[in-house]
This record gives structure tokens, C-alpha cells and sequence, in this order.
């Protein structure tokens, strides 16, 4: 079974299914949405069975596939997973039949097929596994920009009544960080083949590359400012409540949820093992970004009236978190950040997902249209107040795991942002039970019509999962921790860093 | 001090918290279904618990150490942070286990009758159970990741029962800031934990403690107090206290367990739980002092201005929980006193909080003292038993407070230097303030003539509602006596590593001057408040007043005016205005940078004009140009 | 026998060529024009392949004559089916392709 192929089959299958759904006859929507849901539901079953064939402590990379693809420079197809990629395989391989089944009436309207839907989200599906999948930087480059593609046709065509700006905005944001890369990549190229006589692109390689500080410098901002457009960071993150306020909800989840965290992806796997010098003199940079970020996005979170637009502006602040985790560069905050973006994808895609299940009634995702709609919906209220728990991070769910270990992680090494991030988790709660007292608390807005329905089957199927994760992430977190950090550790060790010891013990506190 | 690994019956620990948070698990879950037997359900995992928690009571005393723990598993192992969720077991958690547990079964059997035609009964006592499952945890954890979870899980339930009439903006409004205000005292928590860590590297309180000796003073004190500052987020102490009163907004039996006796406590479980550290730290101990000492008296002062029956039980549980505070930052042997005072109170406030609602029970939820009057004909088994814990609480001789709050002044006199002075001055005042106020609720409420609105009719509540309250009052009656005969100073004293036999010994004024001095201005409260309150008819619009003071006191001494005018508004403000930064100014700049290449495209699109000779023109300009640059370079 | 004389004449029938291709707007004028500037061309390069001694400017004179006789055949066409449409053979009418 270790011979398997599961991450070549993992990217591929998702392309072929988008082909297959494409490819049905047109009006057979329901075998469209059934194709789609089995064929992911497939893929997680192939995911599932990897990640228990991953072993915590073997090689770093592991299942590794690897294909001539352009010998002329040295690209190639390499596919392998660390545990930083495995957890990130695994969130993909959740939500997506997630989405799919969330999204099961929301394509009717847009102004293409609803086949073509389900078939842009398998296809998305591909190249999402294919960014976190892929070792080889061109490959890695190349997912990067591919993975717009279907996203911008998700935003775009079956979007809100803002689509198109949304979508332009987000393929353009995209866009630039890219080209941006794309230098950086050559760069590392030429760097490599300065160095080791052939160029490469293998992850694997360059890591050995002793690049000069200043030229890391460089390669290190191309990386850096296409990741931070991408996580996003503040000021780069405009695009964002945009492009999440206007996706159909199915690839919000998908957008927020796994896209972003290709950037923060990045800074771990790329930006810090490649450049470790630049990583260290841009680090208070990256600080100071995040924990505007941190404050910004909850201030303005506070001060949306859409909710899909305030969702989107919470995982704003909460990427400052995950960014500071990364950049701590301490084990804790490492497998904090990591944990955090699975727990983010999780949580915020709960969020979104609730908020498409109250667009879907009330045909409006403006607070101002709800207020009391806990009456009438108890059901989607718990699970609603469940989510934004997971998103303020209280203890016993996921997210209060990742926090704290980007906390104290961070705590060790540079006392003072670990302080000013923890004040911001007062804002989170109070975004949070804001928008569930101006929506779900009071008495009953008269606009809302008595005859809603609460939760339905289909829609249980869709949140229960995802909420039972958020609470079994936050009991016992010990398996997916397991998996990350050793992960963590080899890249800290790349990046040349290493836990501090405690003060007092090593002599420092008296 | 030393442990054991839990074997036998204690080795079941983990029962404790399991069941009530299964209950409420199955509570939730099992939606309407539950609503014929879900109460029944909630009171037998709480009364379980209660059994278990005493089996286990008696087995921990058959221990060795009497002290056990148990590792249950690695909840965050990284690197060489390791998190277990492990329970200590020690006579300090096995008092308030015994409390919560107790307390909390009352409170649950009590709300079968008060909440018996709310149609959300059974969601209530999910909660509760919710509850109870965290404080548990909160006072079992042996690290303080572990304390942190129960810390923010008791937060969490304190909102959903605040807010269980969520319907009510107040109430809503209500949840949400004490939700906030808490949030800001579990910062300080919180990174007390990260600070621990980083200087100890580990969070346990084993490793913790073993380690403080290693800690330089300036260290210590910053623990101390970032412990404190969530101490006084959850157990509404100065300046985190305006959630509290706010609280009331939820049903009374919520007020009575998590809101007097038992959540709002976990404050002084928390300094008492690190008393190695505080013991270390003059500083901190003088803060901690200062804190509750400023706290029981903002508690009095206001606690004598409002009308509400249930913002006097609030305010009043603010200054005793200043008590209790100003008495574990006195250390030594007022830790044990301290936790004493705490027990007491669990009783005699619960028990009074329960006959609040009992009056509202009765009163159609009537709630301003004003309007009552007289009820002590009409439901005379309230009037007893809320007398019996008003006596308790001014410390009438004999009962539960005169035992307790007598060695909490007697102990702040004690304290060396002129602190001592100020404090048990302020100790004793407040003692003073306390019967005035106090008795003021009870004249107003139960004696005199009845100022009633038409449409009510007092009746007495069901049995359900008056056992519990029965079962309060014989605590605050004989509760402080019986747990000082029991010996609970002996039990307690080694957690705070004291002999067991360590009392109390009063140097600077002897315990019978305290007393004696407490009687007199008790009698004088008692005094003008039956003068001003019996003797005189009572108005049933509080009269307009101009002195300050009370105009102070009224608006809970400014502190929601200041709250507000630092904090709420300037962050609505900041909001906003953060709106239109992001909108017009960083999104401004994107879509100004879009704006401009449009515009300087439609701009140079005009010179497509579609004339061929503008375009062969053009051509032959390029062309001139190429040629002279080729020429240019071969010349050059 | 020297070469200036045949350039100068090409460059000259060239500058007449553009001169005309600027500034008449009769299209079927402005095509001749055109025509003028690709003989002049041809000029040149015959007269180039005379100097050097090699065919390769001849060869390239057949060339340019061919595009131009396929370009005359297409051009006339254009000009014919625009003459057809708007009754006009001026240049400057036809500019609907703007902006």
C-alpha cells in the first residue's frame, strides 16, 4: 500500500471528476450535484487512508512521487507531504464534500450551468491538493496560479451582485503576488545553479543553498509579499472581504478556509526553511503587520453589517495569529500556526456555512435583516454560537488550542507581541457575541417571516461534521499535534532556530 | 507538598465532571424529546456528583498525603510543552467540589419548581449542568491550562444563563458584558500562564510551585498580579465589578449558584489554589488586600442605594467576596479563613438569593423593594429562611457570618504596619455599612406595611423551591460552627502550607475587642436602618435626593459611565472610523491605483481616431524614429 | 557606373510615396502611393544586389512584387466593397474602427 500513488491520484482524481461532471448531459443537475458529492467523498476516503499511513516520526517528506515533467530546467513533478501538508490534505478532503452538499442549491441561480459548478469545485479541489501536494517550486508556482482559475469563475459566475468586481479584484490581487513569485522562483534558479552547478527547483535542494543575506533579502520579499496577499495580511487584504463577501457560500468556505492558508503555507514551508536570514530581519516587519492586522480586522469586523463581510473580516485578525506563530519561530508557535489553520478553516468555514443557511431563508446576509432569529431557529443558533466560540477561541474548542500554543510559543521568544496578540482575543469576543446578539438575541425582528424552517437533514449533514470536529480538535487535539510537530521542528531546524530554555531554570530569572 | 497517584474510588475523578457535562451533552441533543424528563435527568447528575464528590471525600482522608491525582491524558504535548488533563485532588478542591456539588443539586431541585413553566426548562438545565461541569473542572484541574479551561467554561455558562432569556435585549446586553469583562481578567490569566512557562518552563501547579524559589521578586509580583486581574475578572472585584450587578438579568437560581455562591468565587479559589506565589510577593499580597478592601466597600456603599432586590444581593455579594479576597491577601492563616467566609456565603447568599426568587415568584417577578412590604404573613417560610441567611450575613452572633467575618476583620487588624489599620478599619465599616443595607432589604421586603401593586398576590412557593432553601438556611445558621467544629482549619491549613494546627492569633487587638467593636456598629446598622425604614413609612418612589453620594451610589458609583465613556465608545468610534479607512483609504489606494490606469487608458485610447492617415502617420514617425536610433547606435 | 543615382531616385519616389499615402485621401490614390513606396523598396534592393554581386536582393524584389500584386488584389477588393457600401472612396470616411 506505500507504493500507492496517493498524492499523484489525489491531485489527479478531483480533475478527472470536474471532467466527468463536465462532461454529463446538459439539465442533469441532480447527477451533477451526486457525481460530485460521491467523487469527493471519494477523495476523503483516499485522504483518509494516507494520513493513516503517515508515520509521525519517519522521513520528513513522505509518499513521495516524483515525474520527469521539463528536464530542460530541471522542473519536475514532485509530489510529498510533511505533517504541515498532511493536516492541510486532510482539511481539504473534509470540506470539499462539506461544500459540495452545502452548495446543493446554491448554483441554480448563477448564469452558468449548475454542472459547471460542482465541476469548478472538483477542479479546485485538484489544484488545492496539488499547492500543498507539490515539492517542487515551479510545481508549487504553478498550482499557486492555477488554483484563480476555477475561483475566479466560482466568484465571478455565481457570485453576488457585486461578482464582478470581486472576482477581478481577487484574480488581480492574486495575480501581482504571483508574478512577484514567479521572479523570486527564477531567482532561487539561478541562485541554485550559481551554487549547485544545475539549477532546481527541488524543495529539498534548495534548502542545502547558502544564499547571501542580501540576495535572500530579495528572493525572500517575492515570496513574502505573494504569501502575505494571499493569507492576508494587512494592508494587502482588501481584496478579501470582497471576494468573500461576494463568493457563493460553498467557495467562501473553500476561499477563507484553504486558499488563504496556501500563503500561510508558504511562509512555513518556503520563506522560512529558504531564507532563514531574511526570515530573522523581516520578522519584526511581519510582527508588526500581524498584529495590526489582528486589531484591524476585529475593529472592523465590529463595524460590517453584512455578515459574510465581517466573517471575512475576523479571519483577517485571525491570520495575524497564524502569521505570528510562524514567524515566532519556536516549536509551540510553529504547531500552533499550524494547528490554527486547520482550526481556522474549520471554524470560519462553520461560520460561513451558518450564514449561507440563514441567506438561503432570509435572502439577505444584512444583520440588520435578523435580530431574535434564535426563536425560530434554535438549531442554527446553537450551531452559529458554537462556531463563533470556536472562532474566540474559547477553551474546549479547537481553536483555543492553536491560540494558545501561538501564544506561549510566542511568549518565549519575544515577550511583548505575545501581550498585545493576547489582548486582542477580548476584541474576538466581542466581534463575536456582537454579531450573535445584533442576529439571534432580542426580540424577533417582524420583518422575519414566522414560516422559516429550522436546520433541514441536508443541512445537519453539512454542519454536524464540521462542528463535531471544532469539539473533538478542542478535547483532544494530541493526534493532529503529533503529526505537526515534528514537521514544525524540521523546519525550524532549517530556519536555524531552536526553543529557548526557560529563564528561570537556565539561571536568567534571578 | 506531596501527592499520590488516585487508585480505589478516586481514581474515578474524572466521574465528576463527566456526568453533569453528559448531561448536558444529552440535554442539548436530545432536543424537545427531553423536555418531559430533562430536569430529572440534570438533578441526578448533579446529585450524583454530590454523592460521588462525598465517597470521595472520605476516601481522600483515608489517604496518606491527603492529596491524589490523576492523569486522564496529554491534551497539548509539544515540544517541551506538555499540557495534561490531569485532576488534583486535595482538600482545598474537595471543599468547593463539595460546594459546587452540594449547592449546585439544591439550586438544580430548587429550579424543577421556579422554572416549571418556562417552555426553555430543559435547555436551563442543561446549562446549569454545563455549569457545574466546569467549575469542576476549574477547581479539580492540577495545571493551570487545565484551571484556565474550567475558567473560561464557567464563563461560557455564565453567559448562556445570563443570556437565557435571550430575548430580552437586556439580558442579552447583560451576557455579553460579563462575557467581556471576564475576557479581559483571563488576559491577565492567561498570560500569567505564558509568563510561568517561559520562566519555569511548565504550567503544572507541581512544577509551578516547586519552582517559584528560582523566580526574582519583580517576576513574582507580575504573576501575581496578571493572577489577580483574573481573579477580579471572574469574581467581580474592583475595577471588573460592574458585570456582576448587570448579571441579575438572568433567572434567579442563576443568581443564587453561579452569581453568590459558587463562579464568582473561583477568583479567590484562584489565589488561594497559588497562595506559594502570593506568599512570595509582599506586593502582590498588599494589592490583592487593597483590591478587595476597595471592593467592599464600593459593594456596601451602593448595596445601600439600590432598589432592586436582586442588584442589593449583587452588590452585597461584590463586598463579601471583598472580604474574602482582602482575607487571602492577608496569607498565612487567613488563607483557611478566607475560604471559610466563602463557604458561609455559598450558604447564606444562596439561600437568600433563592428566597429572592421566591418573592418573585410570588410578586409576578416584581423586583423593587419599594413595592414589597409585609410578606412575612404571606409566605412565612421565605421570610424565615431569608432572615435566617440575613442574620447569618451581618454576623449575628451564632450564626454563619459572625464566624467567619469576625476572624476576616480580626485578621486585617492583625496585618502589620498601618495597612492593618486601614484595612480592618475598612473591614469593620463595611461590617457596619453590611447590616444597614441588609437590614434595610429586609424591612422593606418582608416587615412593615405592604406598599403592593393591585395586581399581585403573594403566595408561597411550592415545596420544591422552600426544601432547598430550608437545607440554605440550617447552613447559615449552623454552617459556621459545624465546619469550624468539623475542623476545617486543620483540613485546609496544609495546602497552604501552614501546620495544621495553625490558628490565628491575634497580636494587635484580641479577638473579643474585634467582636465586641463588629457588635456595636452591626447594632448601629440595624439601628438607622430601622429608623429610617421601619419607623417611617416608605416611600414607593425613591425619593429624589441631591447628596452626591447617594447619587453616586444610585448610578453604581459611575463605574458603567466610566466603562463607557473609556472604553465602549471610543472603540465604536474606532470602528467606524476603521470602516472608512479600510474602505476609502487602503481599499481607496487599490481601487484608486484601478481607477487611475483606467482612466489613463481611456485617456490614450482617444488617439485611435480611425483615420488611416493618422495611423500611416504614426507609422512613419515610428519608422523615422527606428532609423535615427539605428543610426544613432552605429554613429555612437 | 554608380549606385547613388538609383538611390537617390528610389528614396525620391520613396518620399513621393509616403508624402502621397499622408496627405491624399482618394484610397485608390493612396494605394498607388503605396504601390510607390514598395517599388521604391524594390529599387533599392536590385540596386543593392547589382553592388554586392549576390541574387538575394533580386530574389527578394520578386518577393516584395508578389505580396504586392496579392496585396493589390485584396486592397481593391476593400476598397471596392467600402465604395459599394457608403458611395465614397475617401479614406477619412471610413473610420468607424475607433477608440
Amino acid at each position: 500500500m506505500s507504493d500507492f500513488p496517493f498524492l499523484t491520484v489525489l491531485t489527479v482524481l478531483p480533475l478527472v471528476g470536474a471532467l466527468v461532471v463536465a462532461l454529463l448531459p446538459v439539465g442533469a443537475d441532480l447527477l451533477a450535484k451526486r457525481v460530485a458529492l460521491g467523487w469527493s467523498l471519494l477523495v476523503l476516503v483516499i485522504t483518509i487512508v494516507m494520513c493513516l499511513g503517515f508515520e509521525a516520526n519517519g522521513d520528513r517528506f513522505q509518499f513521495v512521487d516524483s515525474y520527469a515533467w521539463i528536464p530542460q530546467f530541471g522542473a519536475r513533478f514532485d509530489f510529498g507531504v510533511d505533517g504541515i501538508a498532511l493536516v492541510m490534505l486532510a482539511l481539504i478532503g473534509v470540506l470539499v464534500p462539506v461544500v459540495v452538499l452545502a452548495s446543493w442549491h446554491d448554483a441554480e441561480p448563477g448564469r452558468r450551468s449548475v454542472k459547471t459548478f460542482f465541476a469548478l469545485l472538483l477542479a479546485l479541489e485538484s489544484t488545492m491538493v496539488g499547492v500543498f501536494a507539490a515539492t517542487d517550486v515551479f510545481l508549487f508556482y504553478v498550482f499557486f496560479e492555477a488554483m484563480l482559475v476555477p475561483m475566479y469563475f466560482l466568484i465571478g459566475s455565481y457570485g453576488g451582485p457585486r461578482r464582478q468586481y470581486a472576482a477581478v479584484k481577487f484574480f488581480l490581487y492574486s495575480l501581482v503576488g504571483g508574478l512577484l513569485m514567479l521572479a523570486a522562483v527564477i531567482g532561487l534558479y539561478v541562485a541554485s545553479k550559481g551554487e549547485l552547478g544545475a539549477g532546481t527547483f527541488a524543495f529539498q535542494n534548495l534548502v542545502e543553498l547558502n544564499m547571501d543575506p542580501d540576495l535572500q533579502k530579495w528572493l525572500f520579499a517575492g515570496f513574502f509579499i505573494a504569501f502575505a496577499i494571499k493569507a492576508p495580511l494587512f494592508p494587502f487584504h482588501t481584496w478579501l472581504p470582497d471576494a468573500g463577501g461576494q463568493a457563493p457560500i460553498g467557495a467562501a468556505v473553500l476561499l477563507v478556509g484553504v486558499l488563504d492558508k496556501v500563503g500561510t503555507f508558504g511562509f512555513l514551508r518556503y520563506c522560512l526553511p529558504l531564507f532563514p536570514d531574511a526570515t530573522r530581519s523581516f520578522a519584526p516587519l511581519v510582527f508588526a503587520l500581524a498584529l495590526i492586522g489582528i486589531f484591524y480586522g476585529a475593529f472592523l469586523a465590529m463595524g460590517q453589517s453584512d455578515l459574510k463581510r465581517l466573517v471575512a473580516y475576523t479571519s483577517i485578525a485571525h491570520f495575524g495569529f497564524i502569521a505570528i506563530g510562524c514567524f515566532a519561530l519556536t516549536t509551540q508557535a510553529g504547531t500552533g500556526a499550524v494547528l490554527y489553520m486547520v482550526n481556522h478553516g474549520l471554524s470560519t468555514g462553520a461560520l460561513f456555512l451558518v450564514v449561507g443557511f440563514l441567506a438561503a431563508r432570509r435572502g439577505s446576509v444584512l444583520v440588520q435583516d435578523f435580530g431574535g432569529a434564535a426563536k425560530l431557529m434554535p438549531l442554527i443558533a446553537g450551531a452559529f454560537f458554537i462556531a463563533g466560540l470556536s472562532s474566540l477561541a474559547l477553551p474546549g474548542t479547537n481553536s483555543f488550542v492553536s491560540e494558545f500554543l501561538v501564544l506561549i510559543g510566542t511568549y518565549t521568544v519575544n515577550s511583548v507581541v505575545a501581550i498585545i496578540a493576547t489582548v486582542g482575543i477580548v476584541l474576538a469576543a466581542l466581534y463575536v457575541l456582537w454579531m450573535y446578539q445584533r442576529t439571534m438575541q432580542g426580540p424577533l425582528n417582524p420583518a422575519i417571516p414566522t414560516t422559516l424552517p429550522d436546520l433541514t437533514r441536508r443541512e445537519a449533514w453539512v454542519i454536524g461534521p464540521v462542528l463535531a470536529l471544532v469539539l473533538a480538535l478542542g478535547v483532544y487535539p494530541k493526534p493532529v499535534l503529533d503529526i505537526i510537530t515534528p514537521a514544525v521542528q524540521a523546519t525550524m531546524q532549517d530556519a536555524g532556530a531552536s526553543d529557548p530554555t526557560p529563564t528561570a531554570i537556565s539561571g536568567g530569572g534571578k | 507538598m506531596r501527592t499520590e497517584a488516585a487508585t480505589g474510588v478516586l481514581s474515578a475523578l474524572w466521574v465528576l465532571i463527566a456526568l453533569p457535562l453528559a448531561g448536558a451533552a444529552v440535554l442539548l441533543l436530545a432536543g424537545r424529546r427531553a423536555d418531559r424528563w430533562g430536569h430529572v435527568l440534570g438533578c441526578l447528575t448533579s446529585g450524583t456528583a454530590f454523592v460521588l464528590g462525598l465517597v470521595q471525600f472520605f476516601a481522600l482522608r483515608a489517604t496518606e498525603h491527603r492529596s491524589v491525582t490523576l492523569h486522564l491524558f496529554d491534551f497539548i504535548p509539544v515540544g517541551d510543552l506538555k499540557v495534561d488533563l490531569g485532576l488534583l485532588f486535595d482538600p482545598l478542591s474537595a471543599v468547593f467540589v463539595l460546594l459546587i456539588t452540594g449547592v449546585g443539586t439544591l439550586i438544580h431541585v430548587y429550579s424543577i419548581g421556579y422554572m416549571e413553566h418556562d417552555p426553555g426548562r430543559r435547555r436551563f438545565f442543561a446549562y446549569l449542568n454545563l455549569f457545574v461541569a466546569a467549575m469542576l473542572l476549574l477547581v479539580l484541574g492540577n495545571n493551570f491550562v487545565a484551571l484556565y479551561v474550567g475558567w473560561e467554561g464557567v464563563g461560557l455558562a455564565s453567559y448562556l444563563l445570563i443570556a437565557f432569556w435571550y430575548d430580552r435585549p437586556s439580558a442579552a446586553t447583560a451576557a455579553k458584558k460579563a462575557f467581556l469583562m471576564n475576557r479581559v481578567g483571563d488576559v491577565g490569566l492567561a498570560i500569567a500562564i505564558f509568563l510561568l512557562f517561559a520562566q519555569l518552563g511548565t504550567v503544572s501547579y507541581e512544577g509551578v510551585f516547586a519552582g517559584v524559589d528560582k523566580l526574582n521578586t519583580a517576576t513574582l509580583t507580575t504573576v501575581a498580579l496578571l493572577l489577580l486581574l483574573g481573579a477580579c475578572g471572574k469574581s467581580g472585584q474592583f475595577p471588573l465589578q460592574a458585570w456582576l450587578p448587570d448579571a441579575m438579568e438572568g433567572p434567579t437560581p442563576v443568581s443564587a449558584l453561579i452569581h453568590a455562591a459558587t463562579m464568582v468565587t473561583a477568583g479567590v479559589y484562584l489565589i488561594a489554589r497559588t497562595n506559594p506565589i502570593f506568599d512570595l510577593t509582599h506586593t502582590g499580597q498588599t494589592v490583592v488586600c487593597a483590591v478587595g478592601a476597595i471592593t467592599l466597600l464600593i459593594g456596601c456603599i451602593v448595596g445601600c442605594a439600590k432598589d432592586d432586590i436582586k442588584r442589593v444581593l449583587a452588590y452585597s455579594t461584590v463586598s463579601q467576596i471583598g472580604y474574602m479576597f482582602l482575607a487571602v491577601g492577608l496569607g498565612g492563616p487567613a488563607y483557611a479563613i478566607g475560604i471559610f467566609h466563602l463557604l458561609t456565603h455559598g450558604f447564606f447568599k444562596a439561600g437568600m438569593f433563592l428566597g429572592a426568587g421566591s418573592v418573585m415568584h410570588g410578586m409576578n417577578d416584581q423586583v423593587n423593594i419599594r413595592r414589597f412590604g409585609g410578606l412575612i404573613r404571606y409566605m412565612p417560610v421565605t421570610a424565615i429562611t431569608f432572615g435566617l441567611g440575613y442574620l447569618a450575613i451581618i454576623g449575628f452572633p451564632g450564626f454563619a457570618g459572625y464566624f467567619s467575618k469576625d476572624l476576616i476583620i480580626e485578621a486585617a487588624f492583625d496585618r502589620p504596619g498601618w495597612t492593618g489599620w486601614l484595612f480592618g478599619g475598612i473591614a469593620l465599616f463595611g461590617a457596619g455599612l453590611t447590616a444597614f443595607y441588609m437590614s434595610r432589604l429586609y424591612f422593606l421586603t418582608f416587615l412593615g406595611k405592604p406598599r403592593w401593586t393591585d395586581d399581585v398576590h403573594p403566595h408561597e412557593s411550592p415545596r420544591s423551591m422552600t426544601v432547598p432553601m430550608i437545607v440554605l438556611a440550617i447552613g447559615s445558621v449552623a454552617g459556621g460552627y459545624v465546619l469550624k467544629a468539623l475542623g476545617l482549619f486543620e483540613w485546609l491549613n496544609p495546602v497552604f502550607g501552614l501546620a495544621p494546627d495553625e490558628h490565628l492569633h491575634a497580636e494587635r487587638l484580641s479577638a473579643a475587642a474585634v467582636t465586641a467593636m463588629t457588635l456595636v456598629v452591626v447594632a448601629a446598622g440595624i439601628g438607622i436602618a430601622y429608623a429610617m425604614f421601619l419607623r417611617r413609612p416608605v416611600p414607593v418612589v425613591a425619593p429624589a435626593v441631591t447628596n452626591p453620594i447617594v447619587r453616586a451610589a444610585r448610578n453604581d458609583l459611575y463605574a458603567n459611565t466610566v466603562n463607557e465613556a473609556l472604553f465602549a465608545r471610543p472603540g465604536q468610534y474606532l470602528a467606524r472610523a476603521l470602516v472608512y479607512v479600510d474602505s476609502r483609504g487602503v481599499d481607496g489606494l487599490v481601487n484608486g491605483l484601478a481607477a487611475m490606469v483606467g482612466g489613463t487608458s481611456s485617456r490614450l485610447r482617444r488617439t485611435q481616431t480611425g483615420f488611416v492617415r493618422s495611423y500611416a502617420l504614426t507609422m512613419l514617425g515610428g519608422a523615422v524614429l527606428v532609423v535615427a536610433a539605428l543610426l544613432v547606435v552605429r554613429v555612437g | 557606373m554608380t549606385p547613388t543615382y538609383y538611390l537617390m531616385l528610389a528614396a525620391a519616389l520613396f518620399t513621393i510615396g509616403a508624402v502621397g499615402v499622408l496627405i491624399r485621401r482618394n484610397a485608390i490614390v493612396v494605394f498607388m502611393c503605396v504601390e510607390l513606396m514598395l517599388n521604391a523598396a524594390n529599387l533599392t534592393l536590385v540596386t543593392f544586389s547589382r553592388m554586392n554581386g549576390s541574387l538575394d536582393g533580386q530574389i527578394m524584389a520578386f518577393f516584395v512584387m508578389v505580396v504586392a500584386a496579392a496585396e493589390v488584389v485584396i486592397g481593391l477588393a476593400i476598397i471596392m466593397s467600402i465604395f459599394r457600401t457608403r458611395r465614397s472612396a475617401s479614406v477619412d470616411d471610413a473610420n468607424l474602427l475607433k477608440y
